[in-house]
């Protein structure tokens, strides 16, 4: 059974239909891409999944279970993280809350447990508080723990970013440009680190780009959206030479 | 000269908690939900009044015997039992007022508190007449002299329990983990769902809070000034969110010590002017600290997405 199933997915915004008849399966461990020109409707399929939209029609499954008309919240206890295209991180929180706060929905201890510091309190704090420096320490961030995401140098953040993201345990990671707006050197960096959360964890990754490069190397399938629609779909290889990619890239006439 | 100054700042404690505890339900939907929540100085008045009906309940049941209850635990029964319920009344107001309203203008949200504001006013006329109230009698004052500076009971208790009150607050933000989510709310509402926060039970958890808080400086100020009417919590909520602003966006630290400063520039400026001038002076001079900290006190000087 694949761990994320989606069946003929399409969304409308008033009249325009951003995504139409959208289908995708993933299995456990495979890294999948997903690239398009500006405006095909990349990050609407990442908000249909991660339910801050909800798709006009079709399913979507979750190891098995119909996530369609769920709460964000709810997807994301179920095994769904996600990162940001625009990073969205909290500009005055430390780098240690931000990944303390992913692990949310693991805090148990109550209002009396925080006013009191009860034994159970001093146990899931130390919990939380190792698990999140394991998380840091991983992307490469650990000396950073307790400075403010705002005085971080931008490749910092998005690793911060990531480490946030697999603190909420998530079985599907979806990763919306992570390597936007960075130079050669940070590029090849997140590429590891997808690589080694890929490894660490066997996540299933789904990602989308701009860069060719980056899906190239990291993915195992790639599909293609234009206008909404997948007009292409298979290894880095085939994506690279199928006229109907090239055109929509590149436009029809090409000197290549 | 100085036991005069040390009078007025008793007294300015005193007026400043009212302030302090009223910013601080400012504050914190402003800080979570990014709007201003114009009718928490009528949930003020809301919470005031529904520690009256408590407390009245109590003392008649008291007095017919029902209950052997000292008037000490009575005042705290009336607090706790006030707490809880003005706490809904907040929560009411956040589900049917604001939540529809998430996502609209910010323009919109301010409006709907100016009329939920208007309609627990006008509710209450209609429920209770046009009379004033009077808050029972639940602490015999007792002036003590301290060298020549007049301290009453009902002063201490007053600043005592608010800070206390705030100090619980500070704890819960930095401790709890809904404290935690509050804070990152502070900055997106978009990311923190999909953490596997519910966002609106935060956003229903911080208007409970602020309208608790509320409720007690309702009964506090009942203590000290037992006359009631359903206009109070115009001047008094008008004056706590310009200690909210003042003191920072989302700032409990901010919020409390500009609710205090807000009572001393008042108590203050009465010592050296004429009474009929204090608003006057008092709040020309916090437009003089706002037009050199705009963000307040503890604000931080980022664009902030409120769109108002």
């Amino acid at each position: 059974m694949p761990l994320l199933q989606i069946n003929n997915m399409s969304h409308d915004f008033g009249g325009l239909r951003a995504v139409n008849n959208y289908n995708l399966e993933i299995e456990p461990g495979q890294i999948r891409g997903l690239i398009g020109p500006n405006g095909a409707g990349k990050t609407t399929v990442f908000n249909l999944v991660s339910g801050i939209y909800t798709p006009t029609e079709g399913d979507i499954l979750l190891n098995g279970q119909s996530i369609v008309g769920l709460k964000p919240y709810q997807i994301a206890t179920l095994g769904l993280g996600r990162t940001f295209q625009n990073l969205r991180l909290w500009r005055h929180m430390s780098v240690l809350d931000h990944v303390k706060m992913a692990q949310y929905s693991k805090i148990s201890y109550g209002l009396l447990g925080a006013f009191f510091g009860t034994p159970k309190r001093r146990r899931e704090e130390a919990e939380i508080e190792e698990k999140a420096y394991g998380l840091l320490k991983l992307v490469g961030v650990a000396d950073l723990a307790d400075q403010l995401v705002v005085n971080l140098p931008y490749g910092d953040q998005r690793r911060v970013e990531m480490a946030r993201a697999l603190a909420t345990e998530p079985r599907v990671l979806f990763l919306d440009e992570p390597t936007a707006g960075m130079n050669p050197e940070e590029l090849i960096q997140m590429m590891e680190i997808v690589r080694l959360v890929h490894r660490e964890f066997g996540l299933a990754i789904f990602l989308i780009e701009h860069r060719l490069k980056v899906v190239m190397e990291l993915c195992d399938i790639i599909q293609t959206l234009v206008f909404g629609e997948v007009i292409a779909e298979g290894s880095a290889e085939e994506i690279q030479n199928d006229p109907k990619v090239i055109e929509a890239y590149l436009g029809k006439e090409t000197i290549l | 000269m100085v036991t005069y100054f040390l009078q007025n700042l008793i007294n300015a404690l005193q007026w400043g908690s009212f302030y302090a505890l009223i910013a601080l339900g400012y504050s914190m939907v402003y800080g979570v939900l990014m709007l201003f929540n114009f009718a928490h100085g009528d949930i003020f008045m809301v919470g005031a009044y529904i520690g009256f009906g408590v407390a009245t309940g109590l003392v008649s049941l008291a007095s017919m015997g029902a209950l052997a209850l000292p008037n000490w635990l009575i005042l705290v029964l009336t607090i706790l039992i006030s707490m809880f319920l003005t706490s809904f009344v907040g929560m009411i107001v956040e589900r049917v007022g604001y939540r529809p309203l998430r996502e609209a203008p910010r323009a919109s949200a301010a409006i709907t508190g100016l009329m939920i504001g208007i309609i627990l006013e006008t509710g209450n006329l209609a429920i209770l007449g046009a009379r004033r109230v009077r808050f029972p009698t639940l602490i015999q004052s007792t002036t003590y002299n301290l060298g020549g500076v007049f301290v009453t009971n009902k002063k201490i208790m007053i600043v005592v329990v608010s800070i206390a009150l705030m100090y619980a607050l500070h704890l819960f933000v930095r401790k709890t983990r809904w404290g935690m989510a509050m804070r990152a709310m502070a900055f997106d509402t978009v990311v923190v769902p999909l953490l596997g926060v519910p966002v609106n039970n935060i956003a229903r958890m911080t208007f409970a809070i602020g309208s608790a808080l509320a409720a007690v400086a309702g009964i506090l100020f009942g203590v000290a000034y037992p006359v009631l009417d359903p206009y109070m919590g115009i001047i008094f909520g008008w004056k706590a969110f310009v200690a909210a602003i003042l003191g920072g966006r989302g700032s409990i630290l901010g919020a409390c010590l500009a609710g205090f400063l807000l009572g001393f520039i008042e108590i203050f400026v009465v010592m050296i002017f004429p009474s009929t001038l204090r608003d006057f002076i008092a709040y020309s001079i916090i437009l003089l600290i706002l037009a050199f900290r705009p963000h307040g006190f503890f604000g931080e000087p980022y664009s902030a997405r409120l769109r108002l």
